[in-house]
């Protein structure tokens, strides 16, 4: 874990709060003044990982702004949700354009800011996956390139959901949706596509780039807080669980997403200036068959004619993983 | 003060002059000496506390301006052509959202083919994204209406394009009174956004509608682009007073008032319509023309004013629908419904032809002739027997269905007719 | 801001759309069982009060007055205690189970070195109680009385307090220190008690009293027929050890033999070394792995050097030497003798073969039923005798200081119903805090820490204690690793975790929390995410 470890045996860094902690080292989301950026009343699904998340990141940023934050908003479930006229769930000024274009738009926001030297109020642009890595993608490396004075938010949820939950650059490959489903011999999504935009942001050199999950509360704050610190372009890939697109149980969301990071599937990493300086290391190493099973866009894996060798497949993508970002504790590996 | 300079560094002038805070461009011919121009201004200092964003895409320029506008800086962006259509989806948001951007537009043709000529098919294709759509005749009021664009975006909360004709004006030099800045001061108050991104009074921008207020919003900004038809004029007044210099406006007529055949225009084509109405009327032939200046909102009514009297209205135009016709005629049959005139429909300067007096004199004697049928649309100096050799040889395939014949017949007529 | 129609919105708005609508289960914060709590004999709130403790500081006080509630004696049960609790602890399936035990010796020794006192805070009931025995059955019964404003007598037979906390349990496992100070408190609740009064026939003082409890343990060391020559030295562990602790030093030679497998054998057995044997040899006719002594005794005694030999019955002691017979274990697991014999050196036999009651007191008592030598109690813990109650080692059941106490504990509260003529209340038990309804993801990684110990050369030769007491930090640390199996401990976690903001966490030190059930969408992830599953699912009726 790439931040100061609390050496509290109980509970340690892993719960949101805990009355045992100073007040000082409690995560934001267990303060009873946290700014609940995204409040009730949303119709974002049961258990909606990517509502989830973007409270924590908002809250979090809030708190390292003092409260002098906009946010930008790329189309997708979370601007759908969120905002049906007549009622807002946002608490913080908030602009939704389009779906591609909201690393631009968190562009030109920093940059009215900056030219009326408001430089004090920052900027956050936040999108799903597929306003990410696929449609908004040139936005974002342009802004990335530019190195403007944005924090930009993926919510990976690993799929277009608004639309009804099919496939975008960031689905695995064998998940199923609905435009990739295990038909005529296929395994779902195919093998060797997708992309890793945090790495592609890595490419970019800018500030800061991290990755996250709602799972690790903690971590996700602190990787905020860090991102706050530095001008310019900065990048958060956050990994929230769907239960809806997924075919989960909605309280498995953070289950699910602790597994993802667990499994080596997900790394969670943070890197300055294109290098990586911090990854977080597995905890409880579980096979990826774990993660799947509880998902049904996995289900034919495991169903009449189970797919083991498509789930080796996965388990050596994580494995993959472990070894190219030393994911395993000292000495396991 | 009078210069000697080349239009997009008289635009250039104007913008800076104009102030914007945040400029978003992407460079593309004919557009692209204008943001050049801004960067030179942007890195000197001549126009300060502004943010030139060198963005990836249009797409990105338009999405800037619209963040930046949100956040309640006065915005600005040039383009052209493809790079107009790579916006488009943005271009409706930023009208959707109510926001004061102004935008120049160096008009070009469509590809494919890819073509980097003047013509109006971008500003046309773009005609009902809910932007105002103002067209400058010559680079003196290309300047001038960028003047105005930025008090009439920000009166009323509309984002306005500055359409001038790529090339024919974006590169001419000519003579240009540029105003100076305390006069520019003076005419474009301060930004006061009508909806701000703010820490101190947060809202959220960019809602989703539904059915059931859906239509009202649109409702509502129907009456901004009509209330807009009464703000041009007086800002057109008030442009007047202070500079000294008739500019802008809804419409351009020309020698109209008793003219029983009136063309109809848009952009620098005007000056040569106006010197051939000028002949005609040297040889006793009662011709006008009427500019367009506002293209959107459609001045129907000034329109229908202006027409009132003629019989007949060509309408020249650099653009048109494929497959159904004039696009501008179409708004000026609309103005004229019920009028005993006709109206003729000519696509003419597409892709940088250049639309001669000599061509124009022989279309508008040709109709003054009763020689053209007003039901049909019209190609000035379209090169029929190339037109028809490859009609010849598409032939050997499939056979054209009826309206396809029409057109050939079409062809035919033109080409037993007067202007090739 | 003269803003857009329905474009632009007022922020916050959404509150107006209560999503709980949706919801076809509803969270809702429980209490469940700790285990721990589950298995203490003496019915501590084990969980409870290591919350306090977890606190350090002034929590200690707090925690040492949560245990007082249930059990006198703290810094006893922190040393002699067999720590069923442990055994049941959650955590033991994480890592290693929470040093609750060291926590409580802790606790029970800041308590002694802060000196803090509890003090009966109800009027006086007027009705008088007499308790025969002064061990910890007794004590406990007596304090837990006097707590409840009755007028308590103890007549004990011997010359001192503690029963077999102190005539049987060596010095070396539990300082007298500690005992005086942990009886003290209970005298100084205003109980009376009677030493060197030893209650011949319970009939004759009865009448005395509005009730009794009985609690005389079983003192009677238990003689197995071996054949022994003139020479033999043979005596029983029992008496040794309380000979030892009058002061009388038991001459036992230096190659001392044992005989028997519990606790009372290691005892007997360690107690020799340190008075000077140069061998000390256990004879058990059963296995290690069977053998009744508590795993942590046995280790001791090893690690002192005491000896053992497994699979083997005594048939015949002569002067200096012991005929040993062979066995082995049937399908069963029941030892079976095999025909072989050898031959063992020994000064002296020690017989720790279990105790027996010494049931005299109550010949004639109307209604008591005695079987198997010990008297039978109802769960209420009164005898077939009206008013007379029972308890400790003299009934059935496993035979512990704790066990002891929580039957005084549970005597006296039947004592004090039906003294009052009132039902007692009855004790609320929840449905136990099983391991899978954790969420253990949650808890560092932390190792248990280990008590230290006494140098060996010391253990050997001396009567201090040989398990030694945490240091403040490490305490707290262990204190820290519980779990809080079943209970809320203030993690925040569920306030953190609802995508609905539907946790509502109320701004006291206390940490409270609510389900807003205007948008509770029922998704279950505050309970999936409680660490210490205190939050359920209950379906909404619709
Ligand atoms: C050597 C040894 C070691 C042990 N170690 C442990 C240990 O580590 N942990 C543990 O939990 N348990 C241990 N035990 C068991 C534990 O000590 C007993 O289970 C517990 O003390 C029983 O308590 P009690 O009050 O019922 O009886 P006792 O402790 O036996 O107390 C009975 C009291 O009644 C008095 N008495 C008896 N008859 C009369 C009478 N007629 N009139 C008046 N007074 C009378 C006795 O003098 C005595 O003081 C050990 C036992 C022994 C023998
Ligand atoms: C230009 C454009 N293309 C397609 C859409 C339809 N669309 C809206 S949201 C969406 C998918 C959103 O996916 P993602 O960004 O991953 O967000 P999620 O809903 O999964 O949170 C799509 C395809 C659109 N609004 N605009
Ligand atoms: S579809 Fe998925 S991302 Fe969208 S609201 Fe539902 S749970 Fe959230
Ligand atoms: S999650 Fe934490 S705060 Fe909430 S009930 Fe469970 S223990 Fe208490
Ligand atoms: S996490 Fe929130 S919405 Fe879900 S069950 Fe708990 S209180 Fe209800
Ligand atoms: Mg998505």
């Amino acid at each position: 874990m790439a931040f100061q470890q609390i050496k509290l045996y109980q509970t340690g860094t892993f719960v949101a709060g805990n009355r045992l902690l100073d007040p000082e080292q409690r995560s934001v989301q267990a303060r009873t003044g946290r700014s609940n950026s995204l409040t009730s009343g949303h119709r974002a699904c049961r258990g909606c990982g990517e509502a989830l998340g973007a409270r924590y990141v908002l809250d979090a940023a809030m708190r390292a702004t003092d409260g002098n934050l906009v946010a930008v908003n790329s189309t997708g479930c979370l601007e759908v949700f969120s905002t049906p006229y007549p009622e807002s769930s946002w608490q913080l000024p908030w602009l939704h354009s389009l779906f591609g274009n909201g690393p631009a738009v968190a562009a030109g926001v920093a940059a009215a800011l900056r030219a009326q030297g408001r430089e004090d109020i920052r900027v956050v642009g936040q999108a799903g996956d597929g306003g990410t890595v696929d449609i908004g993608f040139g936005t974002l490396s342009g802004m990335f390139e530019r190195n403007d004075d944005v924090l930009f938010v993926c919510y990976d949820n690993e799929g277009y959901m608004n639309t009804g939950v099919q496939r975008s650059g960031a689905t695995p490959p064998a998940a199923t949706t609905a435009n990739t489903k295990a038909l005529g011999g296929t395994p779902g999504n195919v093998f060797g596509q997708g992309k890793s935009v945090p790495l592609i942001a890595m490419a970019h050199e800018i500030p800061y780039v991290a990755t996250a999950t709602v799972a690790e509360l903690r971590d996700l704050e602190y990787k905020v807080e860090k991102a706050m610190t530095f001008r310019g372009a900065r990048y958060l890939h956050v990994f929230v669980p769907c239960p809806l697109g997924w075919g989960a149980a909605s309280a498995d969301t953070v289950k699910l997403a602790r597994l993802a990071k667990e499994t080596g599937l997900f790394p969670v990493f943070e890197a300055e200036a294109g290098t990586v300086t911090e990854v977080s290391k597995i905890r409880r190493q579980v096979p990826v068959e774990d993660y799947l099973r509880p998902q049904k866009r996995f289900a034919h894996l495991f169903g009449d004619q189970p797919r083991p060798d498509v789930v080796a497949r996965l388990q050596a993508r994580a494995d993959r993983n472990i070894a190219r970002f030393g994911l395993l504790p000292e000495g396991d590996e | 003060m009078l210069r000697q300079v080349e239009g997009s560094q008289a635009v250039a002038r104007a913008v800076t002059l104009c102030r914007p805070q945040v400029i978003a461009a992407y460079p593309i011919s004919p557009q692209t000496h204008i943001v050049e121009s801004l960067s030179d201004r942007v890195r000197t200092g001549e126009l300060t506390s502004c943010e030139y964003l060198m963005v990836e895409s249009e797409f990105g320029a338009m999405s800037a301006c619209i963040g930046a506008s949100g956040a309640g800086a006065r915005t600005y962006t040039a383009t052209s052509s493809q790079g107009l259509l790579f916006m488009a989806e943005a271009l409706f948001n930023a009208s959707g959202l109510g926001l004061p951007i102004v935008m120049t537009v160096a008009n070009r043709a469509i590809g494919a083919p890819i073509n980097i000529w003047n013509d109006h098919s971008d500003a046309m294709s773009m005609r009902d994204s809910g932007w105002i759509q103002l067209f400058a005749e010559s680079n003196q009021e290309a300047v001038d209406l960028h003047v105005q664009a930025y008090r009439l975006a920000e009166s009323l909360s509309v984002p306005v394009m500055v359409c001038m004709d790529g090339f024919v004006l974006t590169h001419a030099f000519e003579e240009v009174d540029l105003p100076s800045q305390e006069q520019v001061d003076a005419f474009v108050p301060p930004l006061v956004p009508q909806q701000l991104l703010d820490p101190a009074d947060p809202v959220t921008i960019g809602a989703m509608v539904g059915p059931e207020a859906f239509a009202e919003v649109k409702y509502l900004m129907h009456v901004k682009q009509m209330a807009a038809l009464d703000e041009i004029p007086v800002i057109a007044e008030d442009f007047l007073r202070a500079f000294g210099r008739a500019s802008g406006g809804l419409l351009k007529p020309y020698r109209v008032e008793d003219a029983e055949t009136v063309v109809v225009a848009l952009g620098s084509v005007l000056g040569t319509v106006e010197e051939v109405v000028d002949a005609m009327r040297d040889d006793g032939l009662s011709v006008g023309a009427l500019g367009i200046t506002c293209f959107r909102p459609w001045p129907v009514a000034e329109v229908r004013e202006a027409l009132g009297r003629a019989k007949r209205v060509v309408v020249v135009e650099k653009a048109f629908a494929v497959g159904a016709g004039g696009i501008v005629g179409q708004n000026v049959r609309d103005a004229t419904r019920n009028l005993p005139v006709d109206v003729y429909d000519v696509v003419a300067g597409l892709g940088g032809r250049p639309i001669t007096r000599a061509s124009l004199r022989r279309l508008l004697d040709d109709v003054v002739a009763a020689r053209v049928d007003a039901s049909r649309l019209h190609f000035l100096d379209l090169d029929v027997e190339l037109v028809q050799r490859e009609l010849e040889r598409a032939r050997h395939g499939a056979r054209p269905g009826p309206h396809a014949e029409n057109m050939l017949r079409d062809i035919g007529t033109v080409a037993s007719g007067a202007y090739e | 801001m003269d803003k857009p129609f329905a474009i632009t919105l007022d922020v916050g708005t959404s509150r107006a759309n209560k999503t709980g609508s949706w919801r076809t289960e509803r969270a809702v914060y429980t209490n469940r069982m700790p285990p721990c709590n589950d298995a203490c004999p003496a019915g501590e709130n084990v969980q409870a009060w290591l919350y306090e403790a977890e606190e350090g500081g002034a929590g200690y006080e707090r925690a040492w007055r949560k245990i007082m509630a249930d059990n006198p004696f703290p810094a006893i049960m922190g040393r002699v205690c067999y720590h069923p609790c442990e055994t049941a602890c959650n955590r033991a399936q994480l890592d290693e189970a929470v040093g609750i035990n060291s926590v409580e010796r802790f606790v029970g020794d800041e308590a002694i070195r802060q000196g803090w006192t509890v003090s009966v805070e109800v009027p006086p009931t007027g009705k008088r109680v007499l308790v025969i025995g002064a061990g910890p059955s007794g004590l406990s019964a007596a304090y837990h009385l006097a707590l409840r404003g009755h007028t308590v007598t103890i007549k004990e037979a011997g010359p001192m307090a503690g029963g077999m906390m102190r005539f049987g349990i060596p010095r070396y496992r539990l300082s007298r220190d500690v005992l005086d100070a942990e009886v003290q408190r209970i005298l100084d609740l205003g109980v009376t008690l009677e030493l060197d009064t030893k209650v011949g026939d319970l009939e004759a003082v009865r009448q005395d009293y509005d009730a009794v409890f009985l609690a005389v343990g079983a003192q009677l060391g238990r003689r197995a027929y071996i054949p022994a020559g003139e020479a033999a030295h043979v005596l029983d562990a029992v008496s040794m050890l309380r000979d030892l602790e009058s002061g009388e030093k038991p001459l036992l030679g230096r190659r001392v033999a044992v005989y028997g497998g519990g606790n009372t054998a290691m005892d007997a057995a360690r107690t020799a070394k340190r008075l000077g044997a140069s061998e000390a040899i256990v004879v058990y006719r059963r296995t290690k792995d069977r053998m009744p002594a508590h795993e942590s005794e046995l280790r001791e005694a090893e690690d002192e050097g005491v000896l053992f030999k497994w699979l083997s019955t005594i048939k015949q002691v002569d002067g200096g030497r012991l005929t040993v017979e062979r066995m082995e274990l049937d399908d069963t697991g029941f030892p079976r003798a095999t025909g072989e014999v050898e031959e063992l050196d020994a000064d002296s036999l020690v017989l720790a073969l279990g105790q027996d009651t010494d049931l005299s007191l109550l010949d004639g008592v109307p209604g008591l039923v005695v079987e198997d030598g010990v008297v039978a109690v109802g769960s209420d813990m009164m005898t077939g005798c009206p008013g007379v109650f029972a308890g400790g080692d003299m009934v059935p059941h496993e035979r512990s200081v704790t066990v002891a106490v929580g039957h005084g504990k549970r005597a006296a509260r039947h004592i004090d119903a039906w003294l009052s003529g009132a039902a007692p209340e009855p004790v609320a038990r929840p449905a136990l805090a099983t391991f899978d309804t954790l969420n253990t993801w949650y808890y560092s990684d932390a190792p248990r820490a280990h008590r230290p110990v006494l140098d060996r050369a010391r253990r050997e030769s001396t009567f201090d204690e040989v398990v030694l007491g945490h240091d403040e930090s490490t305490a707290l640390m262990e204190a820290r690793r519980c779990m809080s199996c079943g209970n809320c401990f203030g993690c925040d976690n569920c306030y953190g975790v609802c995508p609905d903001n539907a946790v509502i966490k109320l701004d006291d030190p206390g940490g409270k929390y609510l389900i807003d059930l205007d948008y509770c969408k029922g998704c279950g992830l505050c309970v999936a995410e409680c660490p210490s599953g205190a939050i359920q699912m209950f379906p909404e009726r619709i």
